[in-house]
């Protein structure tokens, strides 16, 4: 069995069905890309799988190492192991990034962390995201720009130090020098610990950086075409009209895109190998 | 989602063996009042303002806004307990009981060295009282109010209720009559203490009603930080608390008065507040509320001379049976003075708490200045707030801005913080401690942290 299972998934919002039968499997030390155009299924995915109230799951399974997901509140999911980088991170004063991130940690350890050692790790993450060392004494993502609640995130995972990790478009609203910082954070990460990552994102370039194992496009809440990192590259230069031909189905996406709105910044040379 | 938090046992509901000497029974009447002033030796003066204060009470009603008071049984309280015959004057002296209790409290050892002197009330008297020489060396006075008025005569009657009348409301009346304990600080000119004195209060007696009197004078260009603490233990049948501070800040002066009161969920927490400012002088209330039955409180500054500055920062929390009325005063009867208000509340498990305050710009008090900002959360469909703010301007040239807020926990929030792994219980906790940081980031360190620890434990169990 795959360390992520999931089953013939059905979830809606508002009493909107967004995802209609998914079926996905990862396993550990797999990198995934999620793509497809806006408004297809890609968020609702990974917040059904962290568990957001906002998405009720109708039909289907997901497991995580063996374990029912479904069963699991918000917070025995994260401690399982799993961790959702959100798109839109959300800002809470009044708490400072280091008590909250320390709380966090120690709601997963038997014995809570010495603060000493705490103190030293938040350091070194910080620097490895060069963010600014005052990170930890700010209020948890209040007043921070797009791109500091980003790597935020990223900073938030390095110390949680999950056994999957979902990011949601974290890479928007970086610039191209910390989409680097943010990338190389994420793959150190991903190497030390045989993390398991699923990302979406609209950027081939981010997606050069991470080398996803495996790419999945997600149409009308289905997975239609799955791939290697080849994938990627196709939709990157052709966007996803040859789905809608190649595979039959009809791609309709938020804002009538059908080339997907930020694409690449710089599309480096990357040998297109043809697709699965 | 539900945000139900249920109450856990109040945590310093124990109570020691009854160390009282001399308590003068329940009820009240002109010989009961006549006894404590003798019990006090008190000189004449005092035990006339006491009989005159009496007789106000008896003539006084009951306000009728706010909550409902009307209830209070006045016979049904002890008016006058002592503890023991003397003052302790060393740690040493102190009974074992009562440092118990103390203990009991976790007033930690570290942080009597931050303590720059101790008044420590236990029941009506204060059995502890020791200052550092530093505070002594500097012609600060820091008694409790019985003691000032033997050792200090005349710069306590100069003083002792002219800001704060017997006639100011029933309380404050019954307050003139039965006061014990208290305290007294005098602040001389140009004295500024870095280290903030303090005073652990406690009630100890069944129906013992509390009643304690303090008055602090700030002399021209000093400061002073004076932080005050209640705990109560838990009893089943009511219990009385109704004190009058009056605070003088003279000329240039500044003064600072912390308080975090929590006071066990039986008692009515009545109690009259008043600072006046003169001339650029500066008064800072820093008022928490998380105890007590009822609790009736509304600090005001009186910015009487130009340039005089007054603030509060403020935070009541309200559960179970509980209702917090709580606010600010800002009267400003000089030009260019300026005033901010700070209130942030907290209603949960069926609470109520409401904001009341008032600001008032006076025809002579031109190009003030007045900021007021509520916020509230709710945090269940049960508890409920209320805002009441009295905005009175009386001039063309003054400016009030008032903004009010009042939200719920909201669920990203909750699932952000949940997604990190934190219970539902401990991301409302940290959510709530945020909305509460402004308040909190005032408070000397060792408080701030007790006070979290406080608030933890009111909002610790299951969650439905």
């Amino acid at each position: 069995m795959a360390q992520l299972e999931i089953k013939d998934l059905y979830v809606s919002v508002e009493d909107k069905e967004i995802l209609k039968g998914l079926t996905l499997s990862v396993n550990k030390n797999e990198i995934h890309a999620l793509m497809g155009p806006n408004g297809n299924g890609k968020s609702t995915l990974l917040a059904a799988i962290m568990g957001n109230p906002k998405y009720t799951v109708t039909s289907g399974s997901i497991t995580f190492e063996g374990k029912n997901v479904l069963e699991m509140s918000v917070d025995e999911r994260s401690r399982a192991g799993l961790f959702l980088g959100m798109q839109y991170p959300q800002e809470v004063a009044g708490v400072t990034n280091s008590d909250f991130l320390r709380a966090a940690i120690n709601a997963r350890l038997e014995k809570p962390m010495p603060l000493f050692k705490f103190i030293k790790e938040m350091e070194s993450t910080i620097s490895k995201l060069e963010m600014k060392p005052d990170l930890a004494h700010r209020f948890l993502n209040e007043g921070f720009s797009g791109g500091e609640k980003k790597r935020n995130e990223i900073v938030q995972m390095n110390m949680l130090k999950p056994a999957l990790s979902m990011l949601d478009e974290i890479d928007s609203g970086l610039d191209v020098d910390a989409l680097k910082i943010v990338a190389d954070a994420i793959t150190d990460l991903q190497q030390q610990n045989e993390m398991s990552l699923i990302v979406v994102s609209h950027y081939a370039r981010f997606y050069q950086l991470l080398k996803p194992t495996h790419a999945h496009v997600l149409v009308d809440g289905k997975i239609v075409v799955s791939g290697d990192a080849s994938l990627v590259e196709r939709i990157d230069t052709e966007g996803y009209d040859w789905i809608e031909k190649e595979y039959g189905v009809h791609v309709e996406e938020e804002n009538d895109q059908k080339k997907p709105s930020v694409s690449s910044i710089g599309s480096c040379a990357a040998k297109v190998r043809k697709g699965a | 989602m539900e945000n139900n938090l249920p109450d856990t046992e109040y945590k310093y509901g124990f109570h020691d063996e009854d160390v009282s000497v001399y308590n003068t029974g329940k009820g009240l009447n002109e010989e009961i009042v006549t006894l404590i002033s003798q019990k006090k030796h008190e000189p004449e003066w005092m035990l006339e303002y006491r009989l005159k204060a009496y007789e106000a009470f008896k003539k006084m009603e009951i306000q009728d806004w706010g909550p409902n008071v009307k209830n209070i049984d006045f016979d049904d309280y002890t008016y006058y307990i002592k503890p023991s015959d003397k003052q302790e004057k060393s740690w040493d002296e102190v009974p074992e009981t009562i440092k118990d209790t103390f203990d009991k409290l976790g007033i930690p050892e570290a942080e009597q060295k931050f303590l720059a002197g101790v008044s420590t009330q236990y029941e009506s008297e204060v059995v502890y009282h020791n200052m550092l020489k530093e505070v002594e060396e500097k012609g600060v006075i820091f008694l409790d109010t019985d003691s000032a008025l033997r050792e200090c005569p005349d710069l306590f009657k100069k003083y002792f209720g002219t800001l704060v009348s017997y006639a100011d409301n029933k309380f404050a009346a019954l307050n003139s009559a039965v006061w014990s304990g208290g305290s007294f600080i005098y602040v001389p000119k140009g004295v500024k203490l870095e280290k903030p004195l303090q005073s652990y209060f406690r009630i100890n007696t069944e129906r013992m009603g509390q009643f304690e009197r303090t008055l602090i004078i700030v002399d021209e260009g000093a400061d002073v930080h004076y932080v005050e603490g209640c705990t109560a233990p838990t009893y089943s049948k009511d219990s009385l608390h109704a004190a009058v501070v009056e605070i003088f800040v003279h000329k240039n002066a500044k003064c600072r008065y912390s308080t975090v009161q929590n006071w066990s969920s039986n008692i009515l927490n009545l109690v009259t507040k008043r600072a006046i400012c003169y001339e650029h002088a500066t008064m800072e209330w820093i008022d928490g509320n998380i105890g007590s039955q009822i609790t009736m409180k509304y600090p005001a500054c009186v910015l009487a001379g130009e340039y005089a500055k007054g603030m509060t920062v403020s935070i009541a929390v309200a559960g179970k049976d509980q209702i917090q009325d709580a606010g600010a005063k800002m009267i400003h009867l000089a030009p260019h003075t300026s005033s901010n208000i700070i209130s942030k509340s907290v209603s949960r498990n069926g609470g109520k708490v409401n904001y009341r305050g008032l600001v008032k710009h006076a025809p002579n008090a031109s190009f003030c200045k007045s900021k007021v900002e509520c916020d509230t959360l709710i945090l269940d469909k049960l508890s409920t707030s209320d805002t009441v703010p009295t905005n009175v301007m009386q001039n063309a040239t003054s400016q009030i801005e008032h903004e009010a807020t009042v939200s719920k926990i909201s669920e990203e929030q909750l699932f952000y913080l949940m997604s990190r792994g934190l219970t539902k219980e401990s991301a409302t906790q940290m959510i709530v401690m945020g909305f509460l940081e402004p308040f909190t980031r005032e408070l000397p360190m060792e408080y701030a942290v007790e006070l979290n620890q406080l608030l933890k434990l009111d909002m610790s169990g299951s969650i439905g």
